[in-house]
């Protein structure tokens, strides 16, 4: 434990629980392991992640690039909520103690690394996220202006593109959790998001092939673990039960 | 030959069509959810009024068994509350059958959900749980109210369903009802406006934020109501063993 100096006041020893298992070390079995740092001021998990590493244990593994709550690494479930370990700050937590386990319903890598990519990109190539055009659309002239967006259109979508992707409402979610094949809130998000744009020529109809079955929208409980814990606080629980309308109207 | 093609084409139209059953489904299971709440909430608001007095409740009896198309505007049609029970058990296992899709799937998933109850400790994810357990027990429990009902809707009023909740004891089955009942009821409530976004308005978490506070209310409310009900037949039931009344058809006016 560090020495505060004469003029600052010293930190509270703040208890980390982590979760360590190496999938990868043959005989490795899971456990939970105690670290003891001391507190500083605006010390986010994230950093205190660090201090463990530099002071105990090198080996420890857990995700991040952007430390800013942009990039979506390092989801992890902080006593007991799946958030962002950049964006939760230690003193949150009045008795100092923190226990963290890795994102459930992804595959591990190791202590509280989760591969979320692999979820990502399955779900985005399975909502096909992007654009489409009229099937008989002249391909776009790139030297040629989008046409104008009304602005107000351009905030919603926005808004639903703010998803950092960090996986958050699938840990969240019991629906998810039992279901492997269950979207997820992540999914309605961008099938939300594209839904809206005017550039997207998807039909109702097309809509209703991707998400218009229990693996969908219609596999939704709503039990709102997404609406609850997404570190980004998007608008979960209203665009499902859009979506859920949209596609009962398409399909009914 | 020709079946085999024919059920070759089937298989084709839905790798190429997607059903449209998933979406009926989804909504039938909303829609039989809400009118069984509604019912439920209409039914024990009628039962209650045995809270005002033995005249009250039969009262309440001749008007569902349209008694004032009678003659002599004594009796009643019983066939109306027989046939009223018959379409609730119909409702009741349609609503059963199409929840029960959701239902843990294997013991394996019923753990993980268990787990992330465990690790999440969330309202609306524990409050899914408590609907699959109390949907369990109405299986069973509900399925014997309502073939009571609809078999001897003859025998409801004052001092025959209290009768059968004391003499007959039907008390403990009617009181565990209760709770299963009312709480599946709100909850399945609260998550069809939630799931639908009915009520959303311009800022749906602060209704939700009061959806939650309504849910607990109609809770208290109707358990309280149908404990209340509950005792007051307990205690006709009680008194017609002691007066050796067991099985007498309440009159009208005969107790003041």
């Amino acid at each position: 434990m560090s020495q505060s100096n004469g003029t600052a006041q010293k930190g509270r020893t703040l208890k980390f629980h982590i979760l360590r298992f190496d999938p990868q070390l043959k005989g490795d079995k899971p456990r939970m392991e105690t670290f003891e740092i001391e507190e500083q001021d605006s010390m986010t998990i994230f950093i205190g992640l660090n201090e463990i590493r530099k002071k105990y244990d090198a080996s420890l593994q857990f995700d991040f690039v952007c430390r800013a709550g942009i990039c979506g690494s390092c989801g992890m479930v902080i006593n007991g909520r799946p958030d962002l370990a950049c964006r939760t700050l230690t003193n949150t937590f009045p008795d100092g103690e923190i226990t963290l386990l890795p994102l459930p319903a992804f595959e591990l890598i190791g202590d509280l690394s989760v591969d979320t990519g692999k979820f990502m990109r399955n779900m985005s190539e399975r909502m096909e996220n992007w654009i489409h055009e009229e099937p008989d659309a002249e391909p776009r002239k790139l030297t040629v202006l989008e046409e104008k967006m009304d602005p107000d259109v351009a905030t919603e979508i926005y808004e639903l593109d703010r998803c950092i992707e960090c996986g958050c409402c699938v840990s969240a979610c019991g629906t998810a959790r039992m279901r492997k094949d269950f979207l997820g809130a992540v999914g309605f998000m961008h099938v939300a998001r594209f839904e809206m744009d005017p550039r997207d020529k998807r039909t109702d109809e097309d809509w209703y092939d991707l998400i218009g079955d229990d693996d969908g929208v219609f596999g939704c409980m709503s039990l709102m673990g997404c609406e609850d814990n997404c570190p980004k606080d998007l608008p979960h629980q209203n665009r499902i039960a859009y979506l859920r309308r949209k596609m009962v109207s398409a399909g009914t | 030959m020709a079946s085999t093609a024919e059920g070759m084409k089937s298989l084709l139209e839905d790798r190429v069509v997607k059903s449209k059953w998933p979406a009926r489904l989804d909504l039938a299971q909303s829609l039989s959810g809400l009118g069984l709440g509604l019912f439920m909430w209409t039914h024990l608001i009628l039962v209650s009024s045995i809270l005002f007095g033995k005249d009250a409740m039969l009262a309440i009896t001749h008007v569902m068994e349209a008694s004032f198309l009678t003659p002599d505007e004594a009796g009643g049609y019983t066939l109306i509350p027989a046939l009223t029970a018959v379409g609730v058990f119909g409702l009741f296992i349609v609503h059963a059958c199409l929840a029960m899709r959701k239902f843990p799937s294997d013991w394996k998933a019923h753990k993980t959900f268990r787990s992330q109850m465990a690790m999440m400790n969330h309202s609306d994810t524990n409050g899914w749980y408590t609907q699959v357990v109390t949907g369990f027990i109405m299986f069973f429990l509900g399925s014997v109210h309502l073939y009571i009902m609809a078999t001897q809707a003859d025998k409801i009023g004052p001092q025959l369903s209290a009768d059968r909740m004391w003499t007959y004891g039907m008390w403990p089955l009617y009181l565990i009802l209760l709770f299963a009942v009312e709480m599946h009821g709100a909850i399945g409530m609260y998550r069809l406006a939630i799931k639908w976004g009915v009520f959303d308005g311009k800022d749906p978490r602060a209704t939700r934020k009061r959806l939650k506070v309504l849910k607990t209310l109609v809770t208290v409310f109707f358990l309280s109501l149908g404990l209340a009900s509950l005792a007051a037949y307990v205690k006709i039931g009680i008194e017609n063993v002691e007066n050796n009344r067991v099985g007498e058809r309440y009159v009208a006016g005969q107790e003041g």
